[in-house]
């Protein structure tokens, strides 16, 4: 079988599969399943930068946020429609990640690390300052009537699963065309030799920012459709915690592979759901698993299985 | 016609003149070589030409344009290539893809996949294809590294100790592949092999302790007292 039928036959698989469930699952591992659709969008975007372009950035949790405020007050504030307002928290994340990415890259290595990170604990504190509009670690509540995009009511489980899987289905499948095209493949070069890349001649700067702002926005679409679908806007997304949390998931998944990101996001999400069902030390079981995966699958669960059983996984 | 020239080029490394006030003139469709002892800034000469450093003070000129102010990667898509001393390929990346990186800045489909096929055919390397760039012998990694400048179709091809490292067998199979492309692609060779040098350059540039010692034929430079003294040696 050819690598293209391989690719075509696992990512359709996979989205098939995930289409399919939405019949079988009982309520809550359908409601668990669509939260951690939307999260793994955001491990997706994530991915873009850190696992195909080889730029760890520790202050993800900002574009999120920029999505998920660019929707909730555009809902909120503007009283704007579901559709307009999610067309705003992509563009927030647009325009954040390229700004913000037109500064941060001017660093690299750890100074990058550090920078997005103070960008992103900058963001933060913005929300917070701004606790009229924003109403800060309280956040605000989507309402049901505002949910309602072109005549389908997202707070419905149904609705509120198909449109968490057109999400990550579209994130997906723009990355795995993406990483697959010219563009992808000289993110990769720089990647693993950014002055051989350079000399080669290409814009090395240019085409890292456009892999912030890919990044960026996709995961702001992840931010602004999990505030529209699960109806809360909270600062709490905006906290370093969560520009951790896509590091995890994307290291536990496999970096650099289309899949890892969702792989990851389950895993986690399922081993914390587990083990604080057996004990309240989770964290400690999750610790656990992770230091074994840490050991044994350095690359992840993708990745080992890029190393062992298929090389040109995408 | 003149490719490449350099007027005043020079490169302080704190205090160290690394390179020093060089004017120097590179015809169209010549092989030059660039020789000089370790330490003469041979390296910090060809870095100097493609941008990898900025110039403490000089221009570089190329085609008629003065480029000194260029990032390295708008200097390569004027038409220049170069092959890293040090060897630099894309180790995590099959041989293949290394090669059709460098094709893809101006190729793209079939033409960017026959290009690819081709230049590594020029180097000896069609049987190893899919293998990862990192598990070649070093030699094969100094042949890559060729296929990837020879893809580009330069007008200019800056190989920097490309025959380090090599096989008597590979250096004469390199030797064939120069003779190739004179003519059609002006090249500048750094080198340390002085049969290579002897055999492949129309002409010979010396720099010692970064300033030019020397410049001519290679008879002329084999019969050079001050090259003799500063370099081939008087034995």
């Amino acid at each position: 079988m050819s690598d293209r039928a391989k690719t075509v036959l696992l990512h359709g698989g996979l989205l098939a599969l995930l289409f399919a469930l939405q019949f079988m699952l009982p309520a809550y591992h359908h409601g668990n399943l669509a939260r951690v659709m939307v999260l793994a969008s955001y491990a997706i975007g994530f991915n873009v930068l850190f696992g195909y372009t080889g730029l760890l950035s520790l202050g993800h949790a900002m574009f999120f946020a920029a999505g998920m405020y660019g929707m909730g007050l555009a809902v909120q504030v503007f009283d704007a429609a579901p559709a307009l307002a999610l067309v705003a928290g992509a563009g927030a994340g647009l325009v954040v990640s390229g700004v913000v990415g037109m500064l941060a890259l001017r660093t690299a290595g750890v100074a990058f690390m550090i920078v997005t990170l103070m960008f992103a604990q900058a963001g933060y504190l913005t929300i917070l300052y701004f606790g009229s509009y924003t109403r800060g670690d309280e956040g605000f509540v989507i309402q049901q009537a505002q949910r309602i995009l072109w005549g389908i009511d997202l707070s419905d489980p149904t609705n509120r699963y198909f449109a968490a899987f057109a999400l990550f289905a579209s994130c997906l499948l723009i990355t795995l065309w993406l990483v697959r095209a010219p563009f992808g493949k000289v993110l990769i070069a720089i990647r693993e030799n950014e002055e051989r890349a350079m000399m080669l001649g290409y814009d090395v700067f240019a085409h890292k920012l456009a892999a912030v702002i890919v990044s960026g926005t996709i995961a702001a679409m992840a931010g602004a459709v999990y505030g529209l679908l699960f109806g809360y806007v909270g600062a709490s997304f905006a906290s370093v915690q969560y520009s951790i949390f896509p590091l995890l998931w994307v290291l536990l998944g496999g970096a650099g592979t289309i899949l890892g990101p969702f792989i990851g996001t389950l895993f986690m999400f399922y081993l914390i759901d587990l083990s604080s069902g057996i004990t309240t030390a989770y964290m400690l079981v999750a610790g656990v698993a992770l230091v074994a995966l840490t050991l044994f699958a350095p690359q992840g669960l993708a990745g080992a299985v890029r190393k062992r059983i298929w090389r040109g996984l995408p | 016609m003149t490719l490449l020239s350099t007027r005043g080029l020079s490169k302080r490394f704190a205090g160290l003149h690394a390179v020093e006030n060089v004017d120097f003139d590179l015809p169209q469709g010549q092989v030059r070589a660039l020789i000089g002892p370790n330490g003469a800034g041979k390296t910090t000469f060809v870095s100097l030409l493609c941008g990898r450093i900025a110039p403490t003070q000089g221009t570089v000129i190329f085609d008629g344009r003065d480029i000194s102010r260029l990032p390295a990667h708008k200097r390569i898509n004027l038409g220049m290539a170069y092959t890293f001393q040090i060897t630099s390929v894309f180790a995590n990346l099959t041989v293949t893809e290394n090669v059709a990186l460098a094709a893809r800045r101006r190729l793209r489909g079939m033409a960017m996949v026959q290009a690819t096929e081709q230049a590594l055919a020029q180097v000896g390397l069609e049987g190893r294809l899919d293998q990862n760039a990192g598990d070649l012998s070093y030699g094969h990694q100094r042949l890559l590294e060729i296929a990837m400048g020879l893809v580009q179709h330069p007008r200019l091809l800056i190989l920097d100790e490309p025959t380090q490292g090599l096989a008597d067998s590979e250096i004469e199979g390199f030797m064939a592949l120069i003779r190739s492309l004179a003519g059609h692609t002006t090249i500048l060779l750094v080198e340390h092999n002085m049969s290579v040098v002897m055999q492949a350059a129309d002409q010979i540039t010396v720099l010692n302790f970064g300033q030019i010692l020397a410049q001519g034929s290679p008879d002329e430079i084999r019969a050079d007292r001050a090259v003799q003294a500063a370099y081939l040696g008087t034995g």
